[in-house]
Formats: structure tokens, C-alpha cells, sequence
């Protein structure tokens, strides 16, 4: 079981409010990403969460029990730390036998606990060691175990994935995925890569300047952006925003159209461009273009394209997938 | 090979002409001491550069002084006074430490500027003060007089250095044990003293030496024959008119030793240092 309830949580530093209003629902079994540029609240927002800051006001319930003014302990969570945030002086093994101790929990089942998380992530040959002994992805498999054997409600992770190189950021994400399939547990996770965030989510929030820019799955957030903020950060390359004047669209203040959905061609469409930088990536290929209408535009291109700076394109956007915002910065549906 | 991008022979050897050169300087009194401590009174005179030789040699100076049966008593006076000192400044000093760099409280900062303010006035400026306190309290003559004295003279520093070094244990590191269920104690005692050890070893050694040493407060607050310290016993040595120098210079090589012992145990700390791999 775990299912979170957040109403109107505010969390001010002095003068400073970092979270202004924040009301979420978080269901039973639900991975929910919070997302967002830094310093837009969602790390301190996973900390009022775990109970390690404590709200200025509003209401915090998981699985329906207040605990607004609970010790982090006794909330049923567990946190994986960007830092790892093992405790150097003990094994593996007493790193993640330390909470369930201090719980005062039976050592059969302790031994049972650990067991099972340790086999779970592949950790058996390392659990006489001590932390500085270890990788950084087993540090952060250790990590994820200490969370494991407490079995809470919620598992909350801060950026666990930021201290790790490319390579292993992938697998761990598997790992963290299929983690999720298996245990079936409800999971909060804060990061600002949205690749992370598209491709682990159920739900994402997207958070800006301590606000909730939109909530929902990660296709409804590509698809359906809800106002400008959350159109230009999800999706990269970055969404094209064009003045929806010089295209003739009277209705609306701007007009954005992705990256992928404008076509190319060499002898005719809508605009005429002149390509200022190609970057071929292999898989895709992302053109800048100047063109006399709409100012500067990335075009990405599926496969290879032997297009070089200075040529003469024409481009057209998918009429279809356009998004449109009134002067609010919402979208016009 | 090692290559020499960054290391000039000519430099490395004027860096280390430098050390030596201080440390020759530095050690030179503390070997003028020991080596006269086995000489007889004659020999210490006439060439005190000299080092023993089988026809100066003697233990005449160590005999008078272990023959006073109350000098291992004043040892064990200086010894009692130093460690219960130290343990209380690390104690008090690393609790209070802990509550400056982890709490945020309204008058956070001015308190730790008050604690610092000791680092910068000399306790011995309130000499008058802390003896009449002392009087009106009924502790004049006995080591706990010393011990308070002691305890208050080395807390400043104690704090200062140990809450810079608190700042930098990981914030991750103490909320991830608060998750766990740990008392703000258990964090202090099981997470953050054993991350601060070799800081802790640093202060014991800054805290260790001036106490081992002072003569002042023994002299003015505990002079009784039965809560003497070394350097004060040492002093029967010293008259005005005749001066026992065997005497003195064995005392003072024997209260090298024990200063030594507690050092080579800190410094061990000093070094091994665990920090390593908890965080990043």
C-alpha cells in the first residue's frame, strides 16, 4: 500500500517561499516523476515529503493518515540519495540492516530482509564490504537496497541516477524500472533530465518557480502541453516557438511546432531557410535554420541527410501538430 | 623514471634545506635537555654541547627525581588533569559544534561568534576573577579547579575548528539516517564523530600540549603538595639561591615522554582518515 495526498503545501525559507501551493495525488502503485529546471522546488518539495523539512502549511497523507507532523521514521518511506549517503563506517550488509535495528525489528527477519534485497540487486559477493571498497553503481545498488528491506509505502528518490556516467545512468534506470514492475511499490522520484523522466514515469509533475506547471503521462505532457513553460521543456531538442503574428494566426500569441514534426525539402514548402549548423547523430540528424518568417528553427530529421551550412531548404510544418498559446502562456486546445 | 614537470631537484632540495633547518632549530632545546639530564652537575657546566661519555655519564638527576616518592604522584596529577581536560573539550566542544553547524536557531551566528570570542582573549586575563570563583566555591586545591579551567580555556578553538569541519559532513549522509530511525544523539555519536575523527585528533593535540605545560594555573589555583602537577614539582628543583639542574633537566626529559605517548596515539588519527567513499 502507498498512496500520497498533498494539499496546498507551502514551504517558505524566511522571506523566500520555494513551494507555493503544491496539491498532488498520488495513487497506490503510481512511479510519478517531479521534474522541473533547478531551484523550481522539487527537491524540496520530495524533502517535506520524507518529513526531513517541515511544511510552512497544508496537508500531507499517505494512505490516508496525516503525518504532516510525523518524524521521517515512522512515515513508512525510504529515500535513495543523489549522494548515495551510505554510512562509511559499516558493511553493506549493516548499511542495510541499520533502519530495520534501530526499528527494533526481529533479527531472523532482518537477515531474511537483507537477504532477499541483496539478491534482488546482485549484491551477495559485496556484503562484507564497506562503501569506499565499492563502484559508484553498486554504492547506488546499496543504496537502493537500504530502501528495499524497510518495505515502506512510498520509496522517494533524489536524483539517484546524477552521479553516475552515461553508461551506467542506463542501466540503472533498467534497473530502477524493472524494480518497480517487481515490487509494485509507489514511488516518487525527482530529477531535471527528462529522459529520465519520460521514460520511467507513470505520471510527471512538472514544477516550476514552486508552482505544478501541469501534471500527467509523459505522452499526454509531449502531446498536450498545457502552457508554454511545459511545451519548451519537455521534448529535446526544444520545441520551436514562433510569433503566431507572422504566420497569419490572429487567435493565438504563439505558435509551437517540435523539431520533428516540420519536413524538409530541397525545392519547395512553406518556408524558405538557409541552414545555418547540421549535427548528425547517426540515428537523427538536427538542422538550424534561418528563415524570413520565423527567425531561427531546429528541424530534427530521422537517419542521415547530407545537408551542410549555407544550402537553400525549404521546410513545412505538420499543420496537425501544432501547439497554440494565448498571451497567458496557455494553450488553446 | 618519474618525469620532473612539476618538481625542480633545486626547489625540492631549498624546501627541504628550509625544514631541516627548522627542525634542527625546533628540536635543538629539547636535545640540549636530554642529554644533560645524564651528565653529572660537573659535565653540564663545563661543555654542556657535549653529549654523555662513559666518564660524565650519571643518573644522579633521575635518581633524586624518582627517588621523591611524590613526583610519580604529580605524573599522575598532570595525567588525571590532561585526559578528563581533553575528553571534556572534545565532548562539549564537538556537542556544541554539532548544534551550530546543523541547526538553524535565531542567534545562530552570534553565538558562534561568542564561543569564539576565547580563541582571541587569553583566559589568563581573568586569573583574579576565576580564582576568587574558585575560592567561593571550595575547589581551590583540587584537580577539579584545574580541570574546569582547563576544560573552558580549550572549548573556543575545540568548537571552532570541529564546527568547520561538521559543515562538511553531508547533509544526505545525517537525513539518510534520520530515515533510519536515528535520534539526533545517534547521528552525533554513530554518523558524525567517527566522519570527524582526525579533527578530533587535531584538537586533542592543540588542547593536549598547553595544558601538559602551563605552570600559571597550577601555581595560583592548586599548589597544595597533593594536586601538584609535573611542571610544578619540577620547580622544587629551582631556588633561589641553588639550583638543582640534574634534577630539573630529568624531570623535564621524563615530562616529555608521556606528552610524546599521547601524541604518536592522536596522530595515528590523524591519519587514518575514513572519509573516503561516503559520499560521491
Amino acid at each position: 500500500m502507498g498512496s500520497l495526498q498533498l494539499k496546498s503545501i507551502r514551504k517558505a525559507f524566511g522571506d523566500h517561499e520555494v513551494l507555493k501551493g503544491i496539491d498532488l495525488e498520488v495513487k497506490d502503485g503510481e512511479f510519478v516523476i517531479f521534474v522541473g529546471p533547478s531551484g523550481c522546488g522539487k527537491s524540496t518539495l520530495l524533502r517535506v515529503i520524507a518529513g526531513l523539512e517541515d511544511a510552512t502549511s497544508g496537508s500531507l497523507q499517505i494512505d490516508g493518515a496525516e503525518v504532516i507532523n510525523t518524524p521521517p521514521a515512522k512515515r513508512g518511506i525510504a529515500m535513495v540519495f543523489q549522494s548515495y549517503a551510505l554510512y562509511p563506517h559499516l558493511t553493506v550488509k549493516d548499511n542495510m540492516a541499520l533502519g530495520l535495528k534501530q526499528a527494533g525489528t526481529d533479527k531472523q527477519e532482518i537477515e531474511t530482509r537483507v537477504a532477499k534485497a541483496s539478491s534482488m540487486l546482485s549484491l551477495d559477493p559485496y556484503l562484507a564490504r564497506r562503501p569506499a571498497e565499492l563502484s559508484g553503481g553498486q554504492r547506488q545498488r546499496v543504496a537502493i537496497g537500504r530502501a528495499i528491506v524497510r518495505e515502506p509505502k512510498l520509496f522517494l528518490f533524489d536524483e539517484p541516477l546524477s552521479n553516475l556516467d552515461a553508461a551506467l545512468r542506463v542501466q540503472t534506470r533498467l534497473e530502477i524500472a524493472g524494480l518497480h514492475r517487481r515490487l509494485k511499490a509507489t514511488m516518487i522520484y525527482v530529477t531535471h533530465d527528462q529522459v529520465e523522466a519520460m521514460t520511467l514515469a507513470d505520471k510527471i509533475v512538472v514544477l516550476n518557480a514552486g508552482r505544478v506547471e501541469q501534471i500527467g503521462s509523459p505522452m499526454e505532457l509531449y502531446n498536450r502541453p498545457a502552457n508554454l513553460f511545459v511545451a519548451g521543456f519537455i521534448g529535446s531538442p526544444q520545441m520551436n516557438f514562433i510569433e503566431a503574428g507572422k504566420l497569419g494566426d490572429g487567435t493565438a500569441k504563439t505558435v509551437g511546432i517540435r523539431p520533428e514534426h516540420i519536413a524538409l525539402s530541397r525545392d519547395s514548402g512553406e518556408w524558405k531557410a538557409k541552414v545555418i549548423h547540421v549535427e548528425h547523430l547517426g540515428a537523427d540528424t538536427i538542422l538550424y535554420l534561418e528563415t524570413d518568417v520565423t527567425g531561427l528553427l531546429t528541424v530534427r530529421l530521422f537517419g542521415e541527410h547530407a545537408y551542410s551550412p549555407d544550402d537553400v531548404v525549404f521546410a513545412t510544418p505538420d499543420r496537425a501538430s501544432l501547439h497554440r498559446f494565448d498571451a497567458q502562456e496557455q494553450a488553446i486546445l | 623514471m618519474s618525469t620532473r614537470a612539476r618538481t625542480s631537484p633545486v626547489r625540492t632540495g631549498l624546501v627541504h634545506l628550509a625544514l631541516i633547518g627548522y627542525t634542527l632549530i625546533a628540536v635543538f632545546p629539547v636535545f640540549l635537555t636530554v642529554i644533560n639530564s645524564f651528565k653529572d652537575r660537573n659535565a653540564i657546566f663545563r661543555s654542556p654541547m657535549q653529549v654523555p661519555l662513559p666518564s660524565t655519564f650519571s643518573l644522579v638527576g633521575y635518581k633524586t627525581v624518582l627517588g621523591q616518592a611524590d613526583f610519580i604522584h604529580y605524573f599522575q596529577n598532570s595525567f588525571v588533569v590532561t585526559i578528563v581536560s581533553i575528553l571534556a573539550v572534545l565532548l562539549f566542544g564537538a556537542m556544541a559544534a554539532f548544534a551550530l553547524s546543523e541547526y538553524r536557531f535565531r542567534g545562530n551566528a552570534l553565538m558562534g561568534l561568542y564561543m569564539a570570542i576565547g580563541i582571541m582573549i587569553p583566559i589568563r586575563l581573568g586569573t583574579v576573577a576565576i580564582l576568587q570563583g574558585m575560592v567561593a566555591s571550595g575547589l581551590v586545591n583540587t584537580l577539579t579547579a584545574l580541570i574546569l579551567v582547563y576544560t573552558a580555556q580549550g572549548i573556543p578553538l575545540a568548537i571552532f575548528i570541529l564546527s568547520e569541519f561538521m559543515r562538511s559532513v553531508s547533509d544526505d549522509l545525517k537525513n539518510a539516517g534520520r530515515i533510519d530511525g536515528l535520534s539526533e544523539y545517534a547521528i552525533f555519536f554513530r554518523l558524525v564523530l567517527p566522519l570527524i575523527r582526525p579533527a578530533m585528533a587535531t584538537v586533542a593535540v592543540f588542547t593536549m600540549i598547553p595544558i601538559w605545560n602551563d605552570l600559571w594555573f597550577p601555581l595560583i589555583l592548586a599548589p597544595s603538595e597533593a594536586t601538584k602537577t609535573v611542571t610544578l614539582g619540577s620547580q622544587i628543583f629551582i631556588g633561589q639561591f641553588v639550583t638543582n639542574w640534574n634534577a630539573v633537566l630529568a624531570a623535564l626529559s621524563l615530562a616529555i615522554l608521556p606528552i610524546l605517548v599521547l601524541y604518536v596515539i592522536f596522530a595515528r588519527q590523524l591519519i587514518r582518515g575514513i572519509t573516503a567513499g561516503a559520499v560521491k
